[in-house]
C-alpha cells in the first residue's frame, strides 16, 4: 500500500506501476462528463479554468447530495472511457493524474504514455464506503450542472489503484481471455 | 369500486425507492460472499469485501449503496378489477420525485438527450404496464445505473445463427464491457419477439430473483452455460481478474417472426437493486 499526498509531483508519479494500490490524501477536484466539456470549451476560447491542473487529480464522480452534517453522499468513480475525448485534449494541457472506474480506448492510452500520465481506479458501486474519505466538500464551478459540477473534495486515505501507469503498463491487460 | 388510495400509493412506492438505494438483495450479498470464497486474487478479494462493506454501511446509515442512484424503472401488473380517478403515472413520478429529494439520491435524468438539462427531481421515470386479471397492483421497482446500462446490446440475428450465434453475441458483449459495467454483473438476454420486446425482456430478466431458473428448458440451460462461459473470462471483479464475473444470466424468451432471432443483452452492475410490492385493491 502506496500514501500518497497531492498535489503529487512528477518523480512521485513516475514511480507509481500498474498494480500498485494507493491510499490517497489531499484535494482532488470532480469533473465527469459535463463539465468535461465545459472545461475543453473553456481551453478552446482562453476561459479561465475551474482549476489549475499541475500535480492535480481529477476524479470522474458525480456524487450524491450531502445529508444533513455530512461532507457528501455516496461518492464512487463513474466510467472512465467516456471521458477518452475529452482527456487527450487536457493530458498535454497538464493534467496527469486521473481516477474512474474501467478501461479505456487505445488512443487514450497512447496519449496516456506519450504524456507520462497515470489513470488510477476506485471500485465502483461503494459510495457509501468512499464518502467515508471524504472530509469536505466545495463547489468551485459549474453549479448548473448539480451532481455534474465541479467540486473540490478533501479526502484521507482515499484507496485506488494504479490501472495505467506512465510507462502505459495495463492492470487489465494481463486479465483479458 | 376497488381501487388504490392515491396516497396510499405514493407512501409505498416512496419506501420502495428508498429501501431498494439503501439496502442490497440478501441473495445478492449471499451470491457475493460466495464469489468471495473462490477467489484466491488479492485485488478481487479485496474489490469483494469492499463490496459487501459497503452494503452493511448504507443499510446501517441510510447512505445510498452507489451514487448513481439510477432511473427509476418500474414494471407494473394492474389488476382489471381495479379502477383509478387519478393518473397513475403522474403518482409514480409525484412519488419518485419525493423520495429521490427526501432519501438525499442522486437526480441523473436530464430532460432532453442533447440539451442535457437536469429536471432536478429524477423524473420521469420508466413504467411499463400491465393489464392482468385481479384486484392488485404488483408493482416491480429497480434504480438502473447508467454505467452497465450503457454497456447493453441488441442484435437483430438470423435463425440461421442459432444458440451458438446468441451465446457469441452475449459473451462478446461482456467481454467488450470488461471491467466498465462494475462486474460481478448480472446479465439478463431477451431472445425473441421483434425489435423492442427483446429488449423489454432483457430488461425483465433482471428483474427476476437471483435465485430463480428458467422454466424452459432450453432457456435454462443457456442460463447454465453462458454463466459457466463467462465466469472463465478472467474479467473478475472490477475487471481486474477473477472468478466472480458474473453471478447469474436471466434469460427470457418470446415466440417471433419466421425471419428473425432479435437478442437483447441488459447489463445489471453488482449494486442490483430492486424492490417488489403488490398492493390490494380497496372499496372506496
Amino acid at each position: 500500500m502506496i500514501r500518497l499526498q497531492t498535489p503529487i509531483l512528477e518523480s512521485s508519479r513516475l514511480k507509481l506501476r500498474a498494480g500498485d494500490e494507493i491510499l490517497l490524501s489531499g484535494i482532488i477536484y470532480t469533473a465527469r462528463d459535463q463539465a468535461h466539456k465545459n472545461i475543453v470549451e473553456a481551453l478552446k476560447n482562453n476561459q479561465e479554468l475551474p482549476f489549475e491542473f499541475e500535480n492535480q487529480v481529477v476524479y470522474y464522480v458525480g456524487p450524491a447530495p450531502a445529508k444533513p452534517g455530512m461532507p457528501i453522499g455516496a461518492c464512487g468513480p463513474t466510467t472512465s472511457y467516456r471521458m477518452d475525448p475529452y482527456s487527450i485534449i487536457l493530458m498535454p494541457k497538464g493534467l496527469k493524474i486521473m481516477i474512474g472506474k474501467g478501461d479505456r480506448s487505445d488512443s487514450f492510452k497512447h496519449s496516456l504514455k506519450k504524456e507520462k500520465a497515470v489513470y488510477l481506479i476506485a471500485i465502483g458501486g461503494i459510495g457509501a464506503l468512499l464518502s467515508k474519505t471524504v472530509k469536505s466538500s466545495s463547489l468551485i464551478a459549474y453549479p448548473e450542472l448539480q451532481s455534474e459540477a465541479v467540486y473540490k473534495l478533501e479526502v484521507e486515505d482515499f484507496p485506488c489503484i494504479v490501472a495505467y501507469d506512465s510507462l502505459g503498463n495495463d492492470v487489465f491487460q494481463n486479465k483479458k481471455a | 369500486m376497488l381501487s388504490i388510495r392515491k396516497d396510499k400509493l405514493i407512501t409505498t412506492i416512496k419506501k420502495m425507492v428508498l429501501e431498494a438505494n439503501f439496502r442490497l438483495d440478501k441473495c445478492v450479498i449471499d451470491s457475493l460472499r460466495s464469489g468471495l470464497e473462490k477467489e484466491t486474487s488479492v485485488l478481487a478479494k479485496n474489490v469483494l469485501e469492499n463490496i459487501l462493506i459497503n452494503s452493511n454501511i448504507a443499510a446501517k446509515e441510510n447512505i445510498p449503496l452507489c451514487q448513481d442512484t439510477g432511473v427509476a424503472v418500474f414494471f407494473l401488473e394492474v389488476g382489471n378489477e381495479l379502477c383509478f380517478d387519478y393518473s397513475l403515472e403522474e403518482a409514480f413520478n409525484e412519488a419518485v420525485a419525493l423520495a429521490y429529494k427526501e432519501g438525499y439520491l442522486r437526480k441523473s435524468m436530464v430532460s432532453h438527450p442533447l440539451r442535457r438539462i437536469n429536471t432536478l427531481d429524477n423524473t420521469p421515470s420508466i413504467i411499463h404496464i400491465k393489464l392482468v386479471m385481479g384486484s392488485t397492483l404488483s408493482i416491480h421497482f429497480a434504480p438502473k445505473g447508467g454505467g452497465s446500462e450503457n454497456m447493453s446490446t441488441l442484435k437483430m440475428m438470423t435463425p440461421a445463427s442459432g444458440i451458438e450465434g446468441i451465446k457469441q453475441f452475449v459473451i462478446g458483449t461482456v467481454i467488450a464491457a470488461g471491467g466498465k459495467p462494475c462486474p460481478p454483473i448480472i446479465v439478463g438476454v431477451g431472445i425473441g419477439g421483434n425489435f423492442e420486446k427483446s429488449a423489454l425482456l432483457a430488461k425483465e430478466a433482471l428483474f427476476r430473483p437471483l435465485e430463480d431458473e428458467a422454466k424452459d428448458p432450453l432457456d435454462n440451460a443457456l442460463e447454465k452455460d453462458l454463466l459457466h462461459e463467462i465466469n472463465k473470462l478472467n474479467i473478475g471483479p472490477m475487471g481486474l481478474g477473477g472468478k466472480t464475473t458474473c453471478l447469474a444470466v436471466k434469460v427470457n424468451s418470446y415466440p417471433c417472426h419466421i425471419a428473425s432471432l432479435p437478442v437483447a443483452v441488459n447489463l445489471q452492475c453488482h449494486s442490483a437493486r430492486k424492490s417488489h410490492v403488490i398492493l390490494d385493491g380497496e372499496t372506496i
